[in-house]
C-alpha cells in the first residue's frame, strides 16, 4: 500500500513539474539581443533531452515500486543484467552529452569566440558597492585614464577621472543609465572600483562578473527598443539585492539625444 | 498687629529678597554673547553636477525635486552654505556638551543637512524618511578616537542614536547603496555654527573673551579670524574663500 | 586480493567513568554517535536560520522577535536588515554544508558502522578520531561565536569570495572578526576531516577480519573509504585556501586583493593579487566536497538497498562502486563550471564543461542500478526504505537541473539564480539528508538497541518528501523567470511579482522544518522508550547485525569473526550473513 502511494505521489510530482516547465508558467522574458536565440533555442533542447531523463527515471522508479512491493516468490533480478544499464548509460547519455556539448559550444561562441564588430560603440561600465556607473568617451572617442586615488562618490567622481589635467578625461561622460542604440553592436568593458559584481541582463542573455583587478569586455547587439534592467548577481556585500541600473535601448536619433543632454550635465 | 501691617511685614521682605536675588543672580542670557558672521564665496562655483539617482526609483517617492551634488552650494549673492564656524581657541576645555539633539535625516536620498556640528558627547539622531532602506557608514579618522561604524536602517525603522568621543573635523558619512550621498559630521568642542543658504551663521552662548574663530567647508578648507565677544555686544566674523 | 589477517587491532579496557565512556571517549561507536548528534543540532540550527531567511523574503518587514533579542543590531525592533540577512544566509550554508552534510553520512556512520562491518574493534588510530571529533566541535564553537559579534557573522556567503572576503570590514558589517572567526572555524574543519580521512583509509585497508577480503567490503565501507581518499585531496586545498585568506586579512598580503581597489573613496595598500585565484582554490574544494557529501549517501543507499529489497543490486558490488569512484575521480576535474562566467577564459569553460556533462554518466549507471533492482524484487516499505527510495526521485530530479547548469551557454542565464539553489538543495541537500534519514532509521536499533517508531517515520517521510518538492522544484521555476539568488530583498521591477510564489515557498519550508521535530521526537523518544531491538531486526547480512544491539565495547565480545560471504547475497529471498558458514546458492 505504502509503496503504491509512494508510485503515485512521484508520478504526480512528475507531472506537475513537466507541465509547469512545458507551459512556461514562469519564464524568460522576451529575448532582445542577435545572440539570444542560440541561448533559448539551446535551453529548449535541453529541456527536451533532460525532461524526457526526468519523465522516464521517475515513471521507471514508480513503476517499479508500484508493481514490486511486499513478499512474493523468490526475487529476481532484470534479464542482462548491469550490461546494457551500463551501456544505456554510455551509449545514450553519452551521446546526449556530446550533442549538447558541441551544439552549446556555438551558442556560447557566439558570444564569447566571436570578436566584436570593430566598429562597436565603446562603453566602460564600472560596478563599485552598490551602483553601476556607465562612461561614454566623448567626442574625442577616447577614454581618459582611470585614477583610483582621485575617486570621490560624494563628489561624484565615480570613475577616478582628472578632468583638470587630461584632456581625454575632460569630455567623458559619465551616466548612471546605460542607454544604446537599437540594432548597433556595443563592446562594454566591464571593472570593478572594489569587490566582484556581475552585469546581469535577462532580456539580453548576458551575464557577465566584474572581476577586481580585470577588465572584461562583453558585446552584443540589442534588436529592440525598450527599458531593461541590469542587476547584480555576485555577492558584493549588503547593498547586492539593490545593486541595479536600468538599459535604455534607443532609436538612434533618441540616443543622440540623450547623449548630448548627459553631456551638457558633465 | 493690624492685617495691613501683618501683609507689610510679609510682602516687604519678600520683595527685597527678590530685587536682591535679581541683582545678583548672574544672568547667564545677558552675559553670554554670540559671534555673527556671514560666508562668501569669491568667484565661480565648480559646476554642482545633478545627481541620475535612476538606480533606486523609489528615492524619487520622497524628492520634491532634482538633486544635485552639494560640494559646493552658493546662492545668487555669493553666500556660501554648509561652512562650520567653531572656537578653535580661547575655551577653557570644560565645556559641558550641548543637550540639544541633533537630527541628521534621509531624505529624498540625500542627507539633510549636509552638514551637522556636534560636541564630543552630544547625541545625534539618523533618522530615515525615505522609502528605501540606507546603510550609515561614517567613516572617522583611524586611531583618532572615534569608532567607525556601518549599519543599515530600514524604511520606517527605529532612530539610530550615536555620540562621538573624540573632536574631529570632519567626519564624511556614505550610504553605499545610493554611493552619492554625503554628509559631514563636524566633531568640536564649545558653541558652534553652520553656515545656512545665504551663508549666514550664529554661534550663540559663547561667553565674553577673545577666541580665534575657525571657519571649515569640505572644499575650500579652512579660514581663522580673532574675534572679541562682549557680553552685550555680538561679534562679527565675516569669510570669504576664493573658489579655485 | 589477499585477505588481512586480523591484526593490529587496538586492544583497550573498557572505559571507565562518564567522561570516559561519552564525553573524552575514543570508541568509534561513541565518536560516531557523538557527530550524529553534533550534525543534528547543527541541522536545527541551520533549519531555524533558513526560516528566518524565508519569513523575511516573504514579509520584509515582519518583526522577529528571537532575532531582535539575538542581535539587537542585526534586527532593530526585531525586522531583519540587509546585512543581517546575509550573515544568517552565510551560516545557514556554512552549518549545512559542513557540520551537517558533510559529518553525519560521512564523519557520523562511517564512524559507527565501518570498524564494526570490516570486522575490527575500532578504528586504526582511535585517539587521533577522538581528537578529529573535537577539532570538529571547536570549529562548530568558533563558527557559533560568530553570532555573539555586535557586527555579526560574516556576509560573504559560506563561498566567502574575496575581495569582499578578504579586505575586512572596509567592506561591509561582519567583515571583520565574524569573517575572521569563520575561517578559523573552516580550519578546523579541514584539520579535523583529514585525520579523519586517514583513520578511515587506513582502518579499511589494515584492520579487516579474516576473510574479508575487499570484494567483500559492505557497499557503505566502500562508499566510505572512496570518500576519505576524494577528501584527503580536496581539504587539503582548501586549508590553504583558508590560510591565504587569513593572510590577506590580518597579514597585509595580497594573494587575493589587486591593486587600486576602492572603499569609502580609500584607495587600499594592496597590489597584485588575484581574486580568481581565490575561485579556483576554492572551487577546487568546493567541487569535490558536493561529492564528498553524496558519495557516503550513495553508500548508505547502496548499503540498505538489499536487505529491502531481498536480492543484490544488479551487477554485484562491482558496478555501483565502480561508478563511485568514477565519479570521485572526475569530481577534480569539473571545478570550473562553477566560473563560466567568472572571466575565466571563455575557452576554459567548454575545457570544464565537458567533463560535468560526462560525470552524469557514472551518475546514471548509479540511478540505474538500483532502480532497476526493484525490477523483480519484494521490497519492504520500512521507513529505512522510503528513504532510500526517496533519494532516488530527489537525486534524479536534482541531476536533471545539472544539465542545465553544466552548458555554459544556459548556465550564463541560470547563473547566480534560484535555479541554482533549488539545484544544489535537491542534489547535495535533501538526497543526502534523505539518506541519512535512511541510515538513521536502519542503525538506530544497532546504536541504541531500540527500535524508531514506524508510524512516526512514514509521516515524517510524506511531509518531508512533498515539502521538498514544494519548496525546492518551485525554486527552478522563478530561476527560468531570472530570479536572483542572495538578495535579501525583492525591489527589482521583474522579482516583485514573484512575491507570491515566495509566500508558497516560506509556508511550503515552514511545513517541511516543522516535520522535522516529528523525527526529533520520534528519536528522543525512542532512545528511551522505544521497543528493544533484536540484533537482525531487518534481516540484514553485514557484520554490524552479527552483534548485540548495541554493540559491545570491542563490538564483537572478544570473538574474531570469519567472513564467509559478500555482503549482498540471498537464498531466494532469505539472506545470508557475511559470518555464515554455510554456502549459500548464490556462492561467495
Amino acid at each position: 500500500m505504502v509503496g503504491k502511494v509512494f508510485a503515485v505521489v512521484v508520478v504526480l510530482v512528475t507531472l506537475v513539474t513537466a507541465y509547469s516547465v512545458i507551459t512556461h508558467v514562469w519564464w524568460m522574458p522576451v529575448d532582445i539581443s542577435v545572440h539570444g536565440p542560440k541561448i533559448d533555442h539551446q535551453i529548449e533542447e535541453t529541456i527536451l533531452v533532460a525532461g524526457l531523463l526526468f519523465i522516464a527515471g521517475q515513471v521507471v522508479l514508480a513503476t517499479f515500486v508500484f508493481l514490486y512491493g511486499g513478499a512474493k516468490n523468490k526475487p529476481k533480478q532484470i534479464p542482462g543484467g548491469a550490461k546494457p544499464l551500463v551501456l544505456f548509460a554510455f551509449i545514450l547519455v553519452g551521446t546526449e552529452v556530446l550533442a549538447l556539448s558541441f551544439i552549446g559550444s556555438k551558442a556560447w561562441g557566439a558570444v564569447y569566440f566571436e570578436a566584436p564588430d570593430p566598429a562597436s560603440m565603446k562603453i566602460d561600465v564600472q560596478a563599485g558597492q552598490f551602483a553601476y556607473y556607465f562612461r561614454y568617451p566623448g567626442p574625442d572617442g577616447t577614454f581618459g585614464k582611470l585614477h583610483p586615488e582621485l575617486i570621490n562618490e560624494g563628489n561624484q567622481n565615480y570613475f577616478g577621472l582628472d578632468t583638470d589635467n587630461d584632456a581625454d578625461a575632460k569630455d567623458d561622460i559619465v551616466t548612471a543609465e546605460l542607454a544604446i542604440p537599437v540594432n548597433k553592436p556595443i563592446l562594454l568593458t566591464l571593472h570593478s572600483k572594489d569587490v566582484g559584481h556581475s552585469f546581469y541582463v535577462r532580456e539580453l542573455r548576458v551575464q557577465q562578473d566584474f572581476v577586481p583587478g580585470l577588465n572584461l569586455p562583453i558585446h552584443f547587439t540589442a534588436t529592440q527598443t525598450g527599458r531593461f534592467e541590469i542587476v547584480c548577481t555576485q555577492l558584493c556585500g549588503l547593498g547586492h539585492y539593490n545593486m541595479k541600473a536600468y538599459l535604455s535601448v534607443l532609436s538612434q536619433a533618441d540616443f543622440d539625444e540623450w547623449l548630448k543632454k548627459q553631456a551638457a550635465m558633465q | 498687629m493690624k492685617s495691613q501691617h501683618r501683609v507689610a511685614a510679609v510682602a516687604v521682605p519678600v520683595l527685597l529678597l527678590a530685587v536682591v536675588l535679581l541683582c545678583t543672580v548672574p544672568d547667564v542670557a545677558a552675559a553670554a554673547g554670540q559671534i555673527v558672521g556671514t560666508v562668501k564665496l569669491d568667484g565661480t562655483a565648480p559646476h554642482q553636477k545633478p545627481i541620475d539617482m535612476s538606480k533606486d526609483p523609489s528615492c524619487a517617492q520622497t524628492r520634491s525635486g532634482p538633486a544635485s551634488m552639494e560640494s559646493v552650494v552658493v546662492d545668487a549673492k555669493g553666500g556660501l552654505a554648509n561652512v562650520v564656524v567653531y572656537i578653535s581657541q580661547g575655551l577653557s576645555g570644560n565645556e559641558p556638551a550641548l543637550s540639544q539633539q541633533v537630527m541628521l535625516e534621509q531624505k529624498g536620498c540625500q542627507y539633510v543637512p549636509h552638514v551637522v556640528a556636534v560636541n564630543p558627547g552630544q547625541h545625534m539622531t539618523v533618522v530615515n524618511d525615505d522609502k528605501t532602506s540606507h546603510n550609515i557608514h561614517p567613516d572617522p579618522k583611524p586611531g583618532g578616537g572615534n569608532n567607525a561604524w556601518n549599519k543599515s536602517q530600514l524604511v520606517g525603522g527605529p532612530p539610530i542614536d550615536v555620540s562621538w568621543a573624540s573632536e574631529e573635523v570632519a567626519i564624511p558619512v556614505k550610504c553605499n547603496v545610493h554611493p552619492w550621498m554625503r554628509a559631514f559630521i563636524v566633531v568640536v568642542k564649545g558653541p558652534y555654527g553652520v553656515s545656512n543658504d545665504s551663508g549666514s551663521f550664529k554661534l550663540d552662548g559663547v561667553p565674553p573673551g577673545t577666541y580665534t574663530v575657525t571657519a571649515w567647508h569640505e572644499t575650500y578648507g579652512t579660514q581663522t579670524q580673532k574675534v572679541t565677544v562682549a557680553a552685550d555686544k555680538p561679534a562679527t566674523a565675516d569669510f570669504t574663500f576664493k573658489a579655485k | 586480493m589477499a585477505e588481512t589477517t586480523a591484526h593490529a587491532v587496538a586492544h583497550h579496557a573498557p572505559p571507565q567513568g562518564p567522561i570516559r565512556k561519552y564525553v573524552f571517549s575514543t570508541d568509534h561507536k561513541v565518536i560516531g554517535i557523538q557527530y550524529l548528534t553534533l550534525a543534528i543540532l547543527s541541522a536545527f540550527i541551520g533549519m531555524a536560520l533558513s526560516w528566518a531567511m524565508r519569513i523575511h523574503l516573504a514579509w520584509p518587514n515582519a518583526s522577529i522577535p528571537l532575532l531582535a533579542w539575538l542581535s539587537p543590531n542585526g534586527a532593530p525592533n526585531g525586522v531583519m536588515t540587509p546585512e543581517y540577512y546575509l550573515s544568517l544566509m552565510t551560516m545557514h550554508g556554512t552549518i549545512m554544508a559542513f557540520f551537517v552534510l558533510t559529518t553525519a553520512p560521512f564523519a557520523g556512520f562511517g564512524n559507527f558502522a565501518l570498524p564494526i562491518q570490516v570486522g575490527a574493534a575500532d578504528m586504526a588510530f582511535p585517539r587521533l578520531n577522538m581528537a578529529s571529533f573535537w577539532t570538529t566541535f571547536l570549529g562548530f564553537l568558533l563558527a557559533a561565536a560568530t553570532f555573539a559579534i555586535p557586527d555579526g557573522p560574516p556576509i560573504s556567503g559560506w563561498t566567502a569570495y574575496a575581495p569582499l572576503s578578504a579586505v575586512g570590514s572596509a567592506a561591509g558589517p561582519g567583515q571583520g572578526w565574524g569573517q575572521t572567526l569563520w575561517v578559523l572555524a573552516v580550519a578546523c574543519f579541514c584539520v579535523a576531516s583529514l585525520l579523519g580521512a586517514l583513520n578511515f583509509i587506513v582502518t579499511t585497508l589494515d584492520l579487516r577480519t579474516k576473510g574479508m577480503t575487499l570484494s567483500r567490503l559492505p557497499l557503505s565501507t566502500w562508499a566510505w573509504f572512496i570518500d576519505a581518499w576524494v577528501s584527503l585531496l580536496a581539504f587539503a586545498v582548501l586549508l590553504p585556501c583558508g590560510l591565504l585568506l587569513a593572510l590577506d586579512r590580518l597579514g597585509g598580503t595580497s594573494f587575493f586583493i589587486p591593486g587600486g581597489s576602492v572603499f569609502n573613496d580609500k584607495v587600499l595598500p594592496h597590489s597584485g593579487g588575484s581574486p580568481l585565484l581565490f575561485q579556483h582554490l576554492f572551487w577546487f574544494f568546493g567541487h569535490p566536497e558536493v561529492y564528498i557529501i553524496i558519495l557516503p549517501a550513495f553508500g548508505i543507499v547502496a548499503h540498505i538497498f538489499p536487505t529491502f529489497i531481498r536480492k543484490p543490486l544488479v551487477g554485484g558490488w562491482k558496478v555501483i562502486t565502480f561508478a563511485e569512484i568514477a565519479v570521485g575521480t572526475l569530481s577534480f576535474i569539473v571545478w570550473g563550471h562553477h566560473m563560466f562566467v567568472s572571466g575565466m577564459s571563455p575557452y576554459m569553460a567548454m575545457v570544464f564543461s565537458v567533463p560535468t556533462l560526462f560525470i552524469t554518466i557514472p551518475s546514471v549507471i548509479a540511478v540505474l542500478i538500483w532502480v532497476f533492482s526493484l525490477y523483480g524484487a519484494n521490497i519492504r516499505f520500512d521507513t529505512p526504505m522510503l528513504y532510500c527510495l526517496g533519494f532516488l526521485s530527489l537525486f534524479i530530479t536534482g541531476g536533471i537541473g545539472g544539465f542545465f547548469l553544466a552548458q555554459p551557454s544556459t548556465d550564463s542565464y541560470l547563473h547566480a539564480t534560484s535555479f541554482v539553489v533549488g539545484h544544489f538543495h535537491f542534489t547535495m541537500g535533501l538526497s543526502a539528508v534523505f539518506a541519512t534519514f535512511a541510515g538513521f532509521y536502519y542503525w538506530f536499533p544497532k546504536m541504541f538497541g531500540r527500535m524508531m517508531n514506524e508510524t512516526l517515520g512514514k509521516i515524517h517521510f510524506w511531509l518531508s518528501f512533498v515539502g521538498v518538492y514544494c519548496v525546492f522544484m518551485t525554486m527552478h521555476m522563478t530561476g527560468f523567470a531570472g530570479a536572483v539568488r542572495r538578495y535579501s530583498a525583492f525591489v527589482d521591477d521583474f522579482m516583485v511579482p514573484l512575491i507570491p510564489i515566495q509566500k508558497f515557498m516560506t509556508v511550503a519550508a515552514v511545513v517541511l522544518g516543522a516535520a522535522q521535530f516529528i523525527f526529533l521526537f520520534n528519536a528522543i523518544w525512542s532512545r528511551f522508550k522505544g521497543p528493544k531491538a533484536p540484533d537482525n531486526p531487518w534481516e540484514a547480512t553485514t557484520l554490524e547485525w552479527d552483534t548485540t544491539s548495541p554493540p559491545p565495547f570491542d563490538n564483537f565480545g572478544g570473538r574474531q569473526l570469519t567472513v564467509y560471504h559478500g555482503p549482498m547475497e540471498y537464498d531466494g529471498d532469505k539472506s545470508v550473513m557475511q559470518t555464515s558458514p554455510e554456502p549459500s546458492i548464490a556462492g561467495t
